[in-house]
């Protein structure tokens, strides 16, 4: 009989139940965060919700949160170096966790880059340079973000990395906030994913407000055909010249350009190809995972990130604001030639944002094709959110 | 949770910095585009 005791009293002890109990205090936000990824996995798998993404990320948040799991357990204190057990090895860390410093060292979302290039057609952006105009003044809501963080009492650090959140850009953002504050990676990742798919909900509404019927009919003119040389010329060029004005951004935009210059050189079609699918899906997963998994509970329920989701929603807001002022400019300055509505589409999200735009402009002239204009934009708002991110990194890294 | 004036003030310079860096690099960039436009231009000439 004391045996069974025994055997029955050791097995409550090792289960995630008892491991519910810290101290005496019961880990509630756990089971809140279990219950999250649930409703995430609901939205990424029967409304289809982003579920490239969401399901990695729902189920990452599931396994990091499973009492006495320790995934991202770090007991060995050999991630963050900062505590160091002598005599731990490596291999004791948790598995995720181990996953997980592709992430902290910027291997995941330099690799995301690099599929992104294969995938990026510049041909819109060369064929119409005033486009990269609107990619660099969608890039407002990152600053207008990191002022009012300050002003809530944020590090300069955790404001940079929660502004750039309007970058509209997930592997930036994540690059950014694991170089400066790593402990709001979490909270930042899943507010940047999060937006990047409610893209179609966020920008008409202010797509409508500022922009007159008028400006969202005009029609614009086919763009010219980019030549094979341009667009091998380019990637190379453009890397060139923004890693000399500005290094820190080499990384990113080293990789994308990179990727891009695969896509388009047409002699390493196999590179090509497995950094835009194998790869990039792999990353992809690996990414996802961890990144869900930074949300332990305990950490993640807290005034704190109520903020950063505030933040970042008001910076995609005051980034799509500026695209579309610089838009309405052009509009004026080019007599009526520009549709306004193309600026939006300056907050990368590509290819979201661009079909936004199209789709806005056809609600209100059927013979509207704006989706070739608002790659442009789209693509420059990738390069105008790496400098932004580059300029914040050399500031405060 | 209040905002504190003299640290929005003190930041607004990164702000315009900020803007600036990004808008300088994307004006150099949108020059080098209008060079290499001028490229498939002077062959077809030819």
């Amino acid at each position: 009989m004391e045996m069974i005791k025994d055997v029955l009293m050791g097995l409550w002890e090792s289960s995630g139940f008892a491991a519910l109990f810290v101290d005496g205090a019961f880990l509630w936000q756990n089971l809140v965060m279990i219950l999250v990824s649930f409703v995430l996995l609901y939205f990424a798998i029967a409304k289809k919700c982003e579920p490239l993404l969401l399901v990695p990320i729902a189920f990452g948040i599931l396994l990091a949160n499973l009492p006495g799991a320790g995934l991202m357990d770090d007991p060995t204190g050999l991630m963050d170096t900062s505590n160091i057990v002598e005599g731990a090895h490596w291999y004791d860390t948790g598995v995720l966790r181990l996953i997980y410093s592709g992430v902290k060292s910027s291997i995941f979302p330099c690799l995301i880059f690099l599929g992104i290039g294969c995938m990026t057609d510049f041909g819109p952006l060369l064929s119409n340079p005033v486009s990269l105009l609107l990619g660099a003044a969608a890039q407002l809501g990152i600053y207008v973000a990191f002022v009012i963080a300050i002003a809530l009492g944020f590090t300069p650090q955790e404001a940079a990395s929660i502004a750039i959140i309007g970058g509209a850009d997930g592997p930036t953002a994540i690059y950014l906030t694991g170089k400066l504050a790593g402990h709001l990676l979490g909270p930042i990742a899943v507010a940047a994913y999060s937006y990047m798919a409610l893209i179609p909900f966020i920008q008409p509404p202010i797509m409508k407000l500022l922009t007159t019927k008028k400006e969202r009919q005009v029609e614009m003119k086919q763009l010219r055909k980019v030549s094979k040389v341009e667009k091998i010329v380019f990637p190379v060029v453009v890397l060139v010249i923004c890693a000399f004005i500005l290094p820190s951004v080499a990384p990113l935009l080293g990789m994308l350009m990179l990727g891009n210059l695969f896509k388009e050189c047409g002699v390493v079609d196999r590179l090509s190809d497995t950094a835009q699918n194998a790869l990039m899906n792999i990353v992809t997963i690996l990414l996802g995972l961890t990144v869900g998994a930074t949300t332990n509970g305990a950490t993640f329920l807290k005034l704190e990130t109520l903020k950063i989701v505030a933040l970042g929603l008001m910076a995609f807001c005051f980034s799509t604001v500026g695209g579309l002022l610089l838009g309405k400019l052009l509009y004026v300055i080019t007599g009526g030639k520009v549709n306004p509505l193309i600026g939006s589409a300056g907050v990368s999200a590509v290819p979201m944002a661009a079909r936004v735009a199209q789709n806005e402009g056809r609600k209100y002239n059927p013979r509207n094709f704006l989706l070739m204009h608002a790659m442009g934009p789209n693509v420059a708002g990738v390069i105008g959110s790496a400098v932004a991110a580059g300029f914040l990194l050399s500031r405060f890294g | 949770m209040g905002i504190n004036f003299e640290y929005l003030l003190n930041s607004l310079p990164y702000m315009g910095k900020g803007m600036l860096g990004i808008f300088v690099v994307t004006a150099v960039v949108v020059m080098v585009v209008n060079a290499l436009n001028s490229l498939p231009d002077k062959k077809n000439k030819k």
